[in-house]
């Protein structure tokens, strides 16, 4: 765990895995409803740290959660305790990219389905849209590269890949992300209590229909 | 207008102005779904102009982009004008900016262009009611949420009056400035700036330009030079994080800023310059001044640190 300063109000933990990030973001929220500094106004999970928002004092912050590690508290290593969420996604598989993914991967283009729903998936972390998340869970399977020109309009409900992680675009917007699929799922509503379907750490199982 | 007896709490949009939006204390909480804060650009403005009509500081105010804005009031109300100074006239009768002014029913107000400055905030008592989206009636830039860009004609609901207008007669506000300096704490990943670039940083003068907006403030100046290629892993952003962009120019990050991102953050401004953010015009002159403890020159990177970019 390193400690970056961002400002005199926040701090950016930096843990160096998805799995570190998810296991101390759970850990802070449990932390947090159990009382700990309610002063604290975000926390938002990244590809590789979280963000601490709203601090009277980083410096104070940061020597408290060095102690956390000192005292075995978990910081990363453990799987992400506390997120038995799990969501289903029905998949149509398909789409303009699907055979680059296929190669990509060195499969043949009918077994992407197959493939990318027996994975599991995991919400690393939001971000680019309302509702947009960032799924990890493709393993060895990524790396997957972005369009080198990206497209003016994905459609909602597009099933993508880029690099470590699935995509689901809440709404038409631009994007250079791998198209392999469709969802008909409502991933944000700002009417429901958790307006995103895919919030940090909720599991995801993709289903091939 | 037969419905403007009937409900006569509103305002009618008659000349909306570019990118004016309604705006309050935004949607603070959310950003790890991918919710930006948005909110007021100038907060102290936005609530100076609600405090001066009797309003909470939660009430919805109209931020205008330079261009002023338009309104025919439904029922008589009370309104107020703050942050970039401009003409105000009621029934094209000039009324004084930065104070609480008396608009009868079927009255017009008009803001005109900015003097200086760039957002003016217009406050009504009883506060702009239309329905808020998760907490919030700020039109957020970036992702679209909260209510649609003003249209001509469109009703904007007023609520009821909580209690009498302030009475005073000066309004505390200072205008803006031509040029601003913004105070810069270290961000986490200033060992991306070469030892020349980080002392450039503080040294060199920028200025606003012509493509910044609500998302942030582009600062143009001699291109700062970068320890590494590529980009980082996505990231969260705070408010006011300075970030280098490819091409080595400088983006402050405002109210609707993306809540991750891929850009170094070399440094972010202090929270008490979000009005001098707010209000510096394109073509403004801007310096960066160090946060007093913080030494101006390039940072020495601490050996046990891995190298961010590698990971």
């Amino acid at each position: 765990m390193r400690l970056l300063p961002a400002g005199p109000g926040a701090l950016l933990v930096e843990l160096g895995s998805t799995e570190a990030v998810l296991a101390f973001a759970a850990e802070v929220e449990r932390r947090r409803s159990a009382g700990w500094d309610r002063r604290v106004l975000e926390v938002v999970p990244g590809a590789t740290t979280v963000l601490l928002d709203g601090l009277e004092d980083p410096r104070g912050t940061a020597e408290e959660l060095a102690r956390w590690t000192a005292t075995g508290a978990p910081t990363g290593a453990g799987p992400g305790a506390g997120h038995a969420r799990t969501v289903e996604v029905p998949c149509r598989y398909g789409g303009p990219d699907l055979a680059e993914v296929a190669a990509h991967w060195g499969v043949a283009e009918e077994d992407v389905p197959a493939v990318h729903a027996g994975l599991d998936h995991r919400v690393a972390f939001c971000g680019f849209a309302p509702g947009f998340a960032y799924i990890a869970g493709l393993g060895q399977l990524g790396g997957v590269p972005r369009l080198a020109t990206p497209r003016p309009s994905v459609p909602a409900g597009s099933v993508a890949l880029a690099g470590d992680f699935t995509g689901v675009y809440p709404r038409s917007s631009p994007g250079g992300w791998r198209i392999i699929g469709h969802t008909d799922a409502v991933l944000w509503d700002p009417a429901r209590a958790v307006p995103a379907l895919l919030a940090p750490g909720v599991a995801v199982r993709f289903l091939a229909v | 207008m037969a419905t403007d007896a009937a409900d006569p709490r509103w305002a009618t949009v008659v000349r909306p102005g570019a990118r004016t939006s309604l705006q309050d204390a935004g949607r603070p909480g959310l950003a790890h779904l991918g919710v930006p804060r948005s909110g007021a650009l100038d907060p102290a403005a936005h609530a100076l102009a609600n405090r001066l009509v009797g309003n909470g500081p939660a009430a919805a105010t109209l931020e205008t982009t330079v261009d002023g804005v338009v309104l025919r009031l439904g029922a008589a109300a009370v309104l107020a004008v703050t942050g970039a100074p401009a003409p105000v006239t009621v029934d094209r009768r000039p009324v004084p900016w930065g104070l609480p002014v008396r608009v009868g029913a079927g009255g017009v107000l008009e803001v005109g262009r900015a003097e200086a400055g760039v957002r003016s905030y217009v406050a009504v008592a009883g506060g702009f009611d239309v329905p808020p989206v998760l907490g919030s009636r700020s039109t957020d830039a970036l992702s679209g949420l909260g209510p649609p860009p003003l249209t001509p004609g469109m009703r904007l609901p007023i609520g009821e009056p909580l209690r009498a207008p302030a009475a005073v007669d000066m309004a505390p506000y200072r205008r803006p400035a031509a040029h601003a300096e913004l105070t810069v704490h270290p961000g986490p990943r200033r060992d991306w700036l070469t030892d020349d670039a980080a002392r450039s940083l503080f040294a060199q003068a920028y200025t606003v330009a012509q493509d910044s907006n609500r998302v942030g403030l582009r600062l143009s100046g001699r291109p700062l030079a970068r320890r590494h290629e590529g980009e980082l892993p996505s990231e969260g952003i705070v408010w006011g994080s300075v970030q280098l962009l490819p091409d080595g120019q400088l983006v402050v990050l405002l109210a609707d800023h993306p809540t991750t991102g891929g850009y170094p953050v070399v440094g972010v401004v202090d929270p008490g310059d979000a009005a001098a953010c707010a209000q510096a015009a394109p073509g403004t002159s801007v310096r960066l001044r160090p946060a007093p403890g913080q030494s101006s020159g390039p940072k020495r990177r601490s050996p046990a640190s891995p190298s961010p970019g590698t990971m």
